[in-house]
């Protein structure tokens, strides 16, 4: 494996630039002038203690917060307060740290979800079953099975999502999110409680998106390894601050990094 | 053995995503539907058709509609007899002010104005839900209640307040015996039920499955809560105005204000907690249930030599319903309709136990 | 903030609804009066059911729809034992039985439903309430029955100084709203200076932590339904005396709802408050809107005290999701 840019690809210019976000819960600051961009294709991991404000970082990018304070572009363009799902309409998509499933559908159905936003026809032509909704319907769910080969999981299409194990509901996730084709995918924690076997399929599943669809991802992960095995760029929180931002070589170094890791006296 | 999928491959996602995609199921449904609609007139007698089949399939039509709501988007709703009452009394103006619209036009109309209705107080899911929305539809009711008894314009200022129908003429073949009430009915719930079960399989269906299980994560993926919600408050409405219509005009034929009172929402309610919320299957079992059991339970004391008064069989009634409410939310919240999944689970491997 | 700016534009316009009747001329300033205090004493009662209502939901989350039928059941039980034994007997009796109920649906429903959603949790209160209103009349009876506190119900005039004519008001109406009054002190004084109160608002705060550290939640559980049983006895007696006790008690106390939504469902003063807004509101509107309403739509009657608690609370909710005392909800993903 080895570091991503390893495998020769080439990371294009900025897709995401975050400027000197702040965001605040009444008295709490989960982010504080947070300054940090994403390129293209790349492969970018937030890391950090618990509590470090990671989970806030990727609900600013999607637009679940909106920060008090700081610009957000994407794409060269700035955004301003857009809400989720016009976040999802600009090819934004996301995993859970607590998996987010619909518990109640099956695995297909789960996926499926993750084509709505490209199915356009109507509720009479659905409640017929007209032939476009037939031949929609059919279209999408060739490209739902196309993810799901890809992240071989083709003997739970039926299953309820609540009846699979952790580890392939943690892929299930990750395919409702793939279906949706987006630019850039966020995966918050994607490995977190998952046994070293797992872990490994994951960090396949990611390359290969990475690789074969060339999804920009932003990653949150607690695992070190992991992270300098598949992270081009990483960067670094501890309360709400970023203390460090760089390659995995460079971050590994950051004596700031190293202090808020092992734990020093200030 | 009888109830077997293997060796039935399917060569195309066409023919896995049919309605009924097993064999067997599809052998099932036709038997049923002959039996419904040739075998049925001949069985039965206009006893069984009037104070049971037919009460039978217009409440199934309803908790069909409430289950959209309530069992697929997860939107609760205790007030849902209030878009019954639009859909009657709209379906009673228009028979009244256009007497020559066709009584099909004129039950579609009544349940896209009681779509309407249900929209308007869809309105506020938009901003709060579970537990708020259910005081929000509360005021649905009440107000709705209110307005059929007060404002004399929708009882075409009857001085009592309450209205009766006509017979229902269909294309000059009048409804007017309990097997021709029946066919009637048996003939609009089948096309509804059909209908709401390719809306579920739909991707409308899908968004209302995902903003109840997981709203969030539904917006999230690109999921309009806004459409979600509104569609399924105002196809829900539209199902249980068109059910209004035809309680109102093939089962009472006549109606007082408070006809559609709390106490029949919340029999729609248990209808789908004791059927099967999320399940169009479960809407029949429960309105089977809640509309077989009273009669049930007021012959059971001549059966058993007891003498009981009527009004004790009712409270008696009232404490049943309440007991298997919890007892079906205790112990199998996917109500009759996970039991019978249970039961074709067992009869796919039977003979054999696992 | 944008929720002061509600809050501020929603009491300007209660402020308005409620002295348009005296600013229009509609109404002399001793009928008024009058209609106020009237609307004071329902909204005391619909504060009681509230009370119970919210006491419930704090502790144990659930959203207890059957308040109400604990009201008329409590107030049947009085109303029967109080023909063979003293009053104070039967309620003390009555106490006893709401008790019992408590402990019965804890164990029945409550612990095998823990840790359910809150919509789960209220289909099945909609359970108890058929449960209870059923057993309640086939226990008790199902026709109209009278409790006699002893006080006379002829109205006294009081302020005859102040207005012409003065105010008619009912001794059994003050006393009623007496003991609301000390019910709601001696409950503020348990949450506040005994143990049991205090673990109570830990419980309110957070069921695992609370837990934790060793406060036992199902008993906790029988003591919240049993002190919201005892509030649905006062309720129900102070009601019963006044109205008579009828199954319509239990339908009448369903405004409890649209009162907590007004006050926050976790808020005690919440539920007073809301409860008097909500009284207030609903007989100003009935006995000053209403004739407007019937005379402008050609109606059959006014009658809209039925719905307009109701729509009050649709409305305040659009304007303010949490309520008066509610507390703001942050999505978590």
């Amino acid at each position: 494996m080895g570091g991503g840019l390893s495998n020769g690809k080439s990371i294009g210019d900025v897709v995401l630039d975050l400027q000197d976000i702040s965001l605040a819960f009444g008295g709490v600051r989960a982010l504080q002038g947070v300054t940090f961009d994403v390129r293209e294709h790349e492969i970018r991991a937030i890391i950090g203690p618990n509590g470090a404000g990671k989970s806030s970082m990727l609900n600013v990018i999607n637009g679940v917060y909106h920060p008090q304070q700081g610009t957000v572009s994407y794409l060269g363009a700035k955004r301003h307060d857009v809400n989720t799902h016009e976040a999802a309409v600009q090819g934004i998509a996301r995993t859970f740290q607590n998996i987010a499933l619909f518990k109640g559908m099956s695995v297909l159905d789960n996926i499926m979800t993750g084509r709505n936003l490209r199915m356009k026809s109507g509720l009479l032509a659905q409640a017929f079953r007209l032939p476009s909704a037939e031949r929609e319907e059919l279209q999408h769910r060739e490209a739902v099975e196309q993810v799901i080969d890809f992240l071989e999981i083709q003997a739970y299409r039926k299953t309820p999502v609540g009846r699979l194990p952790y580890g392939l509901q943690k892929r299930v996730d990750l395919a409702r999110a793939l279906a949706m084709e987006p630019k850039l995918l966020l995966l918050d924690e994607p490995m977190a409680g998952m046994n070293v076997e797992e872990k490994q399929d994951m960090c396949r599943f990611i390359l290969d998106v990475n690789d074969q669809f060339g999804t920009t991802i932003v990653l949150i992960e607690h695992d070190m390894g992991v992270v300098m095995d598949i992270s081009d760029r990483v960067i670094v929180l501890d309360y709400g601050r970023k203390i460090g931002d760089g390659t995995p070589e460079q971050v590994r170094g950051n004596q700031a990094v190293i202090d808020a890791y092992l734990g020093v006296s200030h | 053995m009888l109830y077997r999928e293997n060796g039935q491959f399917k060569t195309s996602y066409r023919a896995d995503q049919q309605m009924l995609p097993i064999l067997q199921d599809r052998m099932f449904m036709g038997l049923l539907l002959a039996f419904v609609f040739v075998g049925a007139p001949f069985v039965f007698s206009d006893y069984f058709f009037l104070s049971i089949l037919i009460p039978f399939l217009i409440l199934s039509l309803a908790a069909l509609g409430l289950n959209l709501l309530v069992g697929y988007c997860g939107q609760i709703s205790i007030g849902h007899a209030a878009f019954m009452s639009v859909g009657a009394y709209a379906a009673y103006n228009l028979v009244l002010r256009v007497p020559q619209l066709n009584f099909l036009v004129v039950l579609v109309l009544a349940g896209l104005i009681a779509a309407l209705v249900g929209l308007l107080f869809g309105i506020p899911s938009l901003r709060i839900r579970g537990l708020y929305l259910a005081v929000a539809t509360l005021a649905a009711q009440f107000f709705m209640d209110w307005t059929f008894a007060r404002v004399k314009w929708f009882t075409n200022y009857a001085s009592s307040g309450s209205v009766s129908t006509a017979t229902i003429d269909l294309f000059g073949f009048p409804i007017n015996s309990p097997v021709r009430k029946y066919l009637f009915l048996a003939a609009v719930v089948t096309v509804f039920a059909v209908l709401a079960k390719n809306l579920v399989r739909s991707h409308l269906g899908r968004a209302w499955m995902a903003m109840r299980d997981m709203d969030v994560a539904a917006e999230v993926i690109g999921i309009r809560p806004v459409y979600a919600k509104l569609t399924a408050f105002g196809v829900s409405s539209f199902y249980v105005g068109v059910a209004g219509a035809l309680w109102g005009f093939v089962h009472l034929g006549s109606w007082e204000p408070l006809a559609f009172n709390i106490t029949l929402s919340l029999n729609l309610l248990f209808m789908i907690i004791i059927g099967g919320m999320g399940s169009i299957l479960g809407s029949f079992f429960g309105a089977f249930f809640i509309v077989a059991l009273p009669i049930l339970l007021n012959r059971a004391p001549d059966w058993l030599g007891i003498d009981m008064s009527t009004a004790m069989v009712s409270h008696l009634e009232s404490m049943i319903f309440g007991a298997l409410i919890i007892f079906f939310l205790i112990v199998e919240p996917q109500g009759l309709a996970r039991l019978w999944a249970i039961g074709k689970e067992k009869l796919r491997l039977w003979p054999f136990p696992h | 903030m944008k929720r002061n700016r509600n809050l501020i534009i929603l009491f300007a316009a209660l402020l308005a609804g409620l002295i348009a009747p005296l600013v229009t001329g509609a109404s002399g300033a001793g009928f008024y009066t009058e209609v106020l205090l009237g609307g004071l004493m329902a909204g005391v009662l619909y504060s009681l059911v509230a009370l119970g209502f919210v006491l419930i939901f704090k502790a144990s989350g659930v959203f207890n729809f059957a308040q109400g039928a604990m009201v008329l059941f409590a107030a049947l039980s009085v109303a029967r034992m109080a023909e063979k034994m003293p009053l104070w007997a039967a309620m003390l009796l009555a106490v006893v039985i709401m008790v019992a109920l408590a402990f019965v649906i804890e164990r029945l429903v409550l612990r095998p439903l823990v840790n359910q959603d809150p919509v789960v949790l209220l289909m099945a209160t909609l359970g108890v309430t058929y449960f209870v209103d059923g057993f309640g009349q086939t226990v008790w009876g199902s026709d109209i029955y009278e409790i006699d506190l002893g006080i006379a119900k002829e109205p006294v005039m009081i302020l005859g100084q102040l207005f012409e004519g003065g105010i008619l008001i009912n001794k059994d109406d003050v006393a009623a709203t007496a003991a609301a009054a000390l019910l709601v002190i001696l409950l503020a004084l348990f949450f506040q200076k005994t143990k049991t109160g205090r673990a109570l608002r830990a419980v309110a705060d957070d069921h695992l932590a609370a837990q934790s550290i060793g406060i036992p939640l199902n008993r906790i559980w029988v003591i919240v339904w049993s002190l919201a049983g005892i509030v649905a006895l006062v309720a129900g007696v102070v009601w019963g005396a006044k109205l008579g006790v009828q199954f319509s008690i239990s339908q009448v106390a369903l405004k409890a709802l649209p009162v907590v939504i007004l006050g926050g469902f976790t808020s005690i003063p919440g539920a007073i408050i809301g409860g008097l807004i909500i009284g207030v509101g609903e007989k100003m509107a009935e006995v000053f809107l209403g004739p407007v309403m019937v005379k402008a739509f050609d109606l059959a009657g006014g009658g809209i005290e039925n719905w307009f608690a109701y729509v009050l609370a649709l409305l305040f909710l659009l304007v303010l999701p949490e309520g008066l005392f509610g507390e703001k909800h942050i999505d978590r993903v």
